[in-house]
């Protein structure tokens, strides 16, 4: 098949074939930071703007990595010291990176749906680094890749995703991804944090731990955000360990060879115990390491996306 | 496109394959130091027909590795067709070697150009040496061929292809003409 998306927006978008094109692109991408040199020439010239209007470090790093390893120039815009501060629109500020002739924007944003209508309103490529609730693709490719990698595939696997689902875009774009592979994904969250109507999404969703634990072949801890407004919807942190948490104690009695995955930062003792964090089921490192592959599909793709675009226009 | 003309079967090409391992086990000296690495795609199975060629005259293996060279190429922004990614697969060390570099078809010189890019930035061989099947002329670059398997002046109109039983069912190289 042919890429030809200028944009990388969210998952719920792509059809099956495009998931499984960026999946095989990623494991090509893979090899060149095992190399000495850990740098190709592929995206030589162009410029990477990453425009980052909530703070994020291993994402924004993770980005600045894989552009840098496509031998592109990066720059990092956060928007608590730019002209955002000054009261302009995301429009603007999209349209003023365009004029300094940038070619891919990646953007992290606090409200669902800036990241499509950033896209409407450029001719650069965007990539979506996180918007609101909404989306977060490279965080649910990454995971999808780091699942391929470990059981073989992604078709009929059982994967749980266990945390704040309502509010995690995270799990959205995880949701999106693995249905359309065919895995069967299983959501498990109180009862509060579970949007209602989750199941026309294709997934079961459970507040029991255990259940969600006992078949799964994998699964997907979310960071609680207490900083945030979880403080209402549980009461606290130890309350939500005892009920929620991954512990050794509640792995014993799942599979065996159960994949424990977790985008980070973790918190250790709330979402999960430390010695799961680290123990011989956990991939959360793993995680991390492709998560530059991937990112380094996903601007090499949408580069050449846009310059196909460019092609058919002229 | 329409086939033009057919250069070379099966049996012509196989002898002309023994030849360039001989021609490359000459100019070496053996294979002390020699590593074999083809392009993809045609050119990874040259190599490995050259390797146990190779491994007939000499009784030993020489290792051969995979180069896909989509991310040196200077003509992202041109391609029609889009390139896919591939992995690069050389599993061992080409520091010191003397490398020869294997592809079917040797014209324009850009493909080999981002191979030597690719090849020089997983370390620094002894030296590089160029092998292809068909050298058909009209390069753009300072490039030429160490082994060439027959030279087939063409015309820009023309294509040479190169059809291997492993990718195509069939071993010959024919000339097609683009309409």
């Amino acid at each position: 098949m042919e890429w030809t998306r200028k944009d990388l927006l969210g998952l719920e978008d792509l059809s099956k074939e495009e998931l499984e094109f960026i999946l095989d692109t990623v494991e090509s991408f893979k090899e060149v930071s095992t190399r000495d040199i850990k740098k190709v020439p592929a995206l030589r010239g162009k410029t990477v703007v990453n425009l980052f209007y909530e703070p994020s470090t291993r994402t924004r790093v993770s980005f600045e990595v894989a552009a840098k390893r496509l031998s592109a120039d990066v720059i990092n815009i956060a928007a608590e010291t730019s002209s955002v501060k000054k009261g302009e629109t995301l429009i603007d500020t999209g349209r003023n990176i365009e004029a300094l002739k940038a070619d891919i924007i990646v953007m992290r944003h606090n409200a669902s749906g800036a990241a499509v209508m950033l896209a409407d309103h450029v001719n650069i490529s965007v990539v979506n680094a996180g918007d609101g609730w909404h989306e977060h693709p490279t965080q649910a490719l990454l995971d999808m890749f780091t699942l391929k990698e470990k059981l073989g595939r992604i078709a009929g696997l059982r994967v749980s995703i266990v945390g704040d689902i309502a509010h995690s875009r995270v799990a959205r774009s995880n949701i999106w991804g693995l249905t359309k592979l065919g895995a069967k994904v299983t959501v498990c969250a109180p009862k509060m944090l579970i949007p209602v109507g989750i199941e026309n999404m294709g997934v079961k969703a459970t507040s029991d731990i255990d259940e969600a634990l006992q078949e799964a072949d994998a699964v997907n801890v979310l960071r609680m955000q207490f900083e945030r407004d979880e403080q209402t919807a549980f009461p606290s942190q130890l309350e939500y360990f005892k009920q929620f948490g991954i512990t050794a104690d509640r792995l014993a009695k799942a599979r065996k060879n159960i994949v424990v995955m977790h985008p980070g930062p973790i918190n250790r003792g709330i979402e999960m115990s430390s010695e799961v964090a680290d123990g011989p089921n956990s991939v959360i490192l793993d995680q991390v390491t492709n998560g530059i592959a991937v990112r380094m599909a996903a601007l090499f793709l949408v580069a050449q996306g846009r310059e196909r675009k460019n092609e058919i226009a002229d | 496109m329409k086939e033009k003309a057919k250069i070379l079967d099966k049996d012509t090409l196989n002898r002309t394959l023994t030849r360039i391992a001989h021609e490359i086990l000459e100019r070496n000296k053996g294979i002390e130091n020699l590593c074999l690495v083809g392009i993809r795609s045609r050119g990874v199975y040259l190599a490995q027909r050259l390797a146990a060629s190779i491994k007939k005259i000499e009784g030993q293996e020489v290792p051969v590795g995979t180069l896909d060279i989509t991310l040196y190429r200077d003509d992202l922004t041109l391609i029609a067709s889009h390139p896919v990614v591939h992995k690069t697969e050389i599993d061992f060390d080409i520091k010191d070697k003397n490398v020869v570099l294997v592809d079917d078809v040797l014209y324009t010189g850009r493909t080999v150009r981002a191979a030597l890019d690719a090849l020089i930035d997983l370390g620094r061989p002894r030296s590089i040496q160029l092998a292809v099947m068909v050298d058909r002329g009209h390069r753009e670059l300072p490039i030429r061929a160490d082994y060439a398997g027959k030279n087939i002046p063409t015309a820009s109109n023309e294509t040479v292809e190169v059809h291997l039983a492993e990718v195509d069912g069939k071993d010959e190289i024919v000339i097609v003409e683009k309409d």
